[in-house]
């Protein structure tokens, strides 16, 4: 269960790594038996039957029944033994314990985000108890995408055109690298996470302040914080310079030229369908890749975002 | 041994006899389609090796070093597309077994010499079709092409899947051309278990690229009518199913793998058995498992797609007949090593890429076991350890035998000698290089450093770095083998029949061999590796 990091595997956080890592070892130790046999009888034979002078007549063995029976007997039954390990441990992947926890995963170009049992939701952050089973329901809204956690030894592709499912336990609070497995495009290598596996009681209290999230806080500072955490960082810079998206400094108040040649006036109707409906106008310049956040945001979470981008002065 | 048919040729051979670039265009001698095949993947194998030091370039450090992500995404595909489709699966059989089949049975040429022709122009458009590509927004999806990305990305799609789609037929044709060679032209006395058995590689993989070739063909197309024609095949939003793309593509792209691996073992048969100037151990079991595994690899498709949501029944047959495919392998490994055993072993070049054949292509074919094993995939599926280990199966195996190959015939193909020396210096840089490279990357992969990634985590840099300084100990060691081939074809030294003291029919005709390969038809008067019997020294 307590895996230790080798230098192969990284240091295991599921309660899974352990027999996952058992049969990597397995084929580990076995495969370096047999590559120790192939290379030491080279490099023996090698230097034992060099060549020295003249080729001459050589020996006509050409088989022998007992060898060639050892040879493949063998391999046979040390493959067979990692063909059941591996069916074993794979099976235990995808059985899911009944009473698991259950977070609904959606990925898209290029973010993950996850919506809890109570309402919460969140970006980029997996938040779970330690000690308790989560089986993620997982969908995507554009193309594959793959749901990697190294130290819980977990992968399962993501697909848009039906849920996939994966579980893990973390036994010990921690953090653990979350990464999208399957190429997706321009952003694959930054659709990258964290799992954070949290005491069962902190784990509470997370999920209720996540759906309280900026009660207290103004509009403004709500938007920037949410600027980073629903990922909009990734798009759009605050400096002035383009990135995937416009940047936002200085745009409230201006025309903007759109695809087709028409204009329009950033205020705050077109931010909120830019954010709710980004298909509808898009950007000249810029390619229609901004996702939608219908569902994702909570109205006031618009409202904030509103208000920060408003509050982006030149 | 005096060169009696050395002087019934009088310096008359294939390369002499008619000149003018017309003369090579339409030439109909298989020696020369498969010294233009040669020429072709050269330059293929070049150009892929330039954007493979790009790409290692990049990965320096994380975040930007010469490039951004989209060009990044290109190059990598790039990679994979051009050494796949333009060099490796062309690769042997086409180039090698163009030039070496019909002197290896003994007969004059291939059973359609127009036919052959005819595909090594397919294969120049279908290479023309990749280029347009490259130049004109180059496809950025992987060379696997997978769904709905490849149906929903801008870049050039339609142009490199249209490319792929052609040189299949350039595969095809020749896997025909070859089966109808084998079954109709060999050299009366030259019965089916007196082949050599790098001409039962052919065989094999001929017979894979018949049957398997148009699946890809197929598929490739339906991709293309889905964004063409915005029909949906694949593409969920329109309708389809992406995991079918998945199936598809797999269905070929397996036993591709095959039509890449099995042609370099047939080469190191020939070069073990040769340099330890030894019977070759276990002649059937190696025909028999080339066979047997182009059949079983049609059947493991899946093993690509355990974490892609197929069932566990269906997941669990794949693996045991991925398993199960393996063995057959490593039988063929325990087979050359006992050939070596008693042997009379000299290291000429070739030997020394027959060697890192053996050191490599194990380690290849061992990885797979943990890719095989289904918990072991889900871990290391898509990641650098899966990129370890086919470039430790394609490059550590084919390439290398590829490599052995060139160096075995190369005196054959034109009469001359090359440099000792620096081939020596190059394998050696070659085999360092190559470890350097792609076993750090066993290590990254399993650490979980995820493949096709433009930017990375900072604790997988030291590894990275690790790699691409190895590419340039290999790119290196490509260079210096560039130059001493270079100057063997302008000022190599003239070469005897048999350098190496072999017993397959091309070492009986001169070097290089008149276009007709023999004065006159050759006569089977022993066996491919009667080294028990027979003893002929090189003639340097
Ligand atoms: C995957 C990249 C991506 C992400 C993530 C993203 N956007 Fe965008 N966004 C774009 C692109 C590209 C455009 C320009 C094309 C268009 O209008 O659709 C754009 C346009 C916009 C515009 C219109 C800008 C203008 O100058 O007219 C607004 C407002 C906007 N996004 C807000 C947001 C907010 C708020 C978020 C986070 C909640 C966000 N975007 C997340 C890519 C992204
Ligand atoms: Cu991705
Ligand atoms: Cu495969």
């Amino acid at each position: 269960m307590d895996t230790t990091a080798s230098i192969f595997m990284p240091p295991g956080g599921s309660t899974i790594a352990g027999e996952i890592d058992a049969v990597f070892n397995y084929i580990l130790y076995a495969s370096t038996i047999v590559f120790a046999i192939v290379v030491f009888s080279m490099i023996f034979f090698i230097a034992k039957y060099r060549r020295r002078g003249k080729a001459g007549l050589t020996s006509s063995m050409d088989h022998n029944i007992g060898l060639e029976i050892i040879w493949t007997v063998i391999p046979t039954i040390l493959v067979a033994i990692a063909f059941f390990m591996g069916f074993n441990a794979y099976l235990k992947l995808f059985v899911v314990p009944k009473d698991a926890l259950e977070v609904k995963v959606t990925a898209q170009k290029w973010f993950w985000s996850f919506e809890y049992p109570e309402g919460a939701t969140s970006i980029n952050e997996l938040v779970v108890p330690s000690g308790k089973a989560v089986k993620l329901l997982m969908s995507s809204k554009d193309v594959i995408h793959s749901f990697f956690v190294p130290d819980f030894r977990i992968k399962q592709d993501v697909l848009p055109n039906r849920y996939s499912m994966i579980w893990f336990e973390a036994p010990n609070v921690g953090e653990h690298n979350l990464f999208c497995a399957e190429y997706c495009g321009t952003k694959h290598s930054e659709m990258i996470g964290k799992v954070k596996v949290l005491p069962e009681r902190e784990y509470n209290d997370w999920l209720e302040a996540n759906s309280t999230v900026g009660e207290g806080m103004s509009l403004e500072d709500l938007g920037a914080k949410l600027y980073v955490s629903r990922a909009c960082v990734t798009c759009h810079n605050i400096d002035g310079k383009a990135g995937n998206g416009p940047s936002f400094r200085g745009i409230f108040g201006e025309p903007v030229k759109l695809v087709g040649g028409s204009q329009a006036m950033v205020d705050e109707n077109y931010i909120r369908k830019s954010i709710l409906v980004p298909q509808a106008d898009v950007v000249a310049g810029y390619q229609n890749i901004m996702p939608t956040y219908q569902g994702l945001l909570k109205e006031r979470d618009v409202d904030a975002l509103v208000a920060y981008i408003k509050s982006l002065k030149k | 041994m005096k060169d009696v048919k050395m002087d019934i040729t009088a310096g008359r051979n294939y390369l002499n006899e008619t000149k003018g670039w017309k003369s090579w265009a339409f030439t109909l001698d298989h020696k020369r389609i498969g010294i233009l095949y040669l020429a072709s993947i050269t330059v293929a194998f070049f150009l892929g090796g330039i954007f493979a030091m790009l790409i290692r370039l990049e990965l320096m450090h994380p975040g930007r070093d010469i490039m951004g992500p989209d060009t990044y995404n290109q190059i990598f595909t790039l990679h994979g597309a051009v050494m796949i489709f333009l060099f490796i699966i062309p690769g042997i059989p086409a180039a090698l077994g163009n030039f070496t089949l019909p002197l290896l049975i003994g007969a004059k040429d291939v059973a359609f010499p127009r036919l052959n022709l005819t595909s090594y122009y397919i294969y120049v458009v279908g290479a023309i079709f990749g280029i347009y590509s490259m130049v004109t927004g180059a496809i950025d999806t992987g060379w696997t092409f997978y769904t709905p990305y490849s149906t929903q990305t801008s870049t050039g799609v339609v142009s490199m899947t249209l490319a792929a789609f052609i040189l299949g037929f350039s595969s095809i044709f020749t896997g025909l051309n070859f089966i109808v060679t084998i079954h109709k032209l060999r050299a009366p006395g030259m019965t089916w278990f007196k082949m050599p058995l790098f001409v039962w590689a052919l065989y094999a993989t001929a017979i894979i690229q018949v049957v398997a070739t148009p699946v890809l063909g197929i598929t490739l197309l339906l991709l293309i009518l889905e964004r063409v024609f915005s029909i949906g095949i694949f593409d969920p939003a329109m309708g389809g199913d992406p995991v079918l793309f998945q199936h598809f593509f797999w269905f070929y792209s397996h036993p591709a793998v095959y039509i890449m691996i099995l042609p370099g073992m047939g080469i190191i048969s020939e070069l073990i058995s040769v340099f330890s100037h030894k019977k070759i151990f276990g002649y059937n079991a190696i025909a028999f498992s080339s066979l047997g595994i182009a059949f079983i690899s049609f059947l493991v498709w899946g093993h690509h797609m355990f974490v892609s949501g197929q069932s566990e029944l269906a997941g669990m047959i794949f693996s045991f007949l991925t398993f199960l495919v393996g063995i057959p392998s490593g039988i063929k490994i325990f087979n050359w090593l006992a050939t070596m055993y008693k042997g009379s072993i000299s290291f000429e070049t070739p030997m020394l890429y027959a060697l890192s054949f053996l050191f490599l292509f194990t380690i290849g074919g061992l990885t797979g076991m943990f890719l095989g094993a289904m918990a072991t995939d889900v871990h290391l599926h898509d990641t650098y350890f899966v990129v370890a280990h086919f470039h430790y199966v394609m490059m550590g195996g084919t390439v290398m035998a590829f490599l052995g190959g060139i160096h075995y015939w190369w005196p054959k193909m034109f009469g001359k000698t090359y440099n000792y020396f620096w081939s020596v210096v190059a394998a050696i840089l070659i085999f360092i290089g190559f470890n350097m490279t792609f076993f750090t990357q066993f290590i990254l992969g399993s650490k979980g450093m995820p493949r096709r990634y433009y930017n990375y985590l900072d604790q997988y840099q030291p590894l990275h770095a690790f790699s691409s300084v190895g590419s340039w100990v290999l790119g290196l060691g490509f260079l210096i083998m560039a130059v001493y081939l270079i100057h063997s074809l302008l000022k190599g030294k003239p070469v005897g029949n048999n350098p190496w003291g072999g017993l397959t029919l091309e070492w009986t005709t001169s070097s290089p061999p008149p276009t007709e390969n023999f004065s006159e038809t050759p006569k089977i008067l022993h066996g491919p590796y009667d080294y028990d019997k027979i003893a002929v020294e090189p003639s340097i």
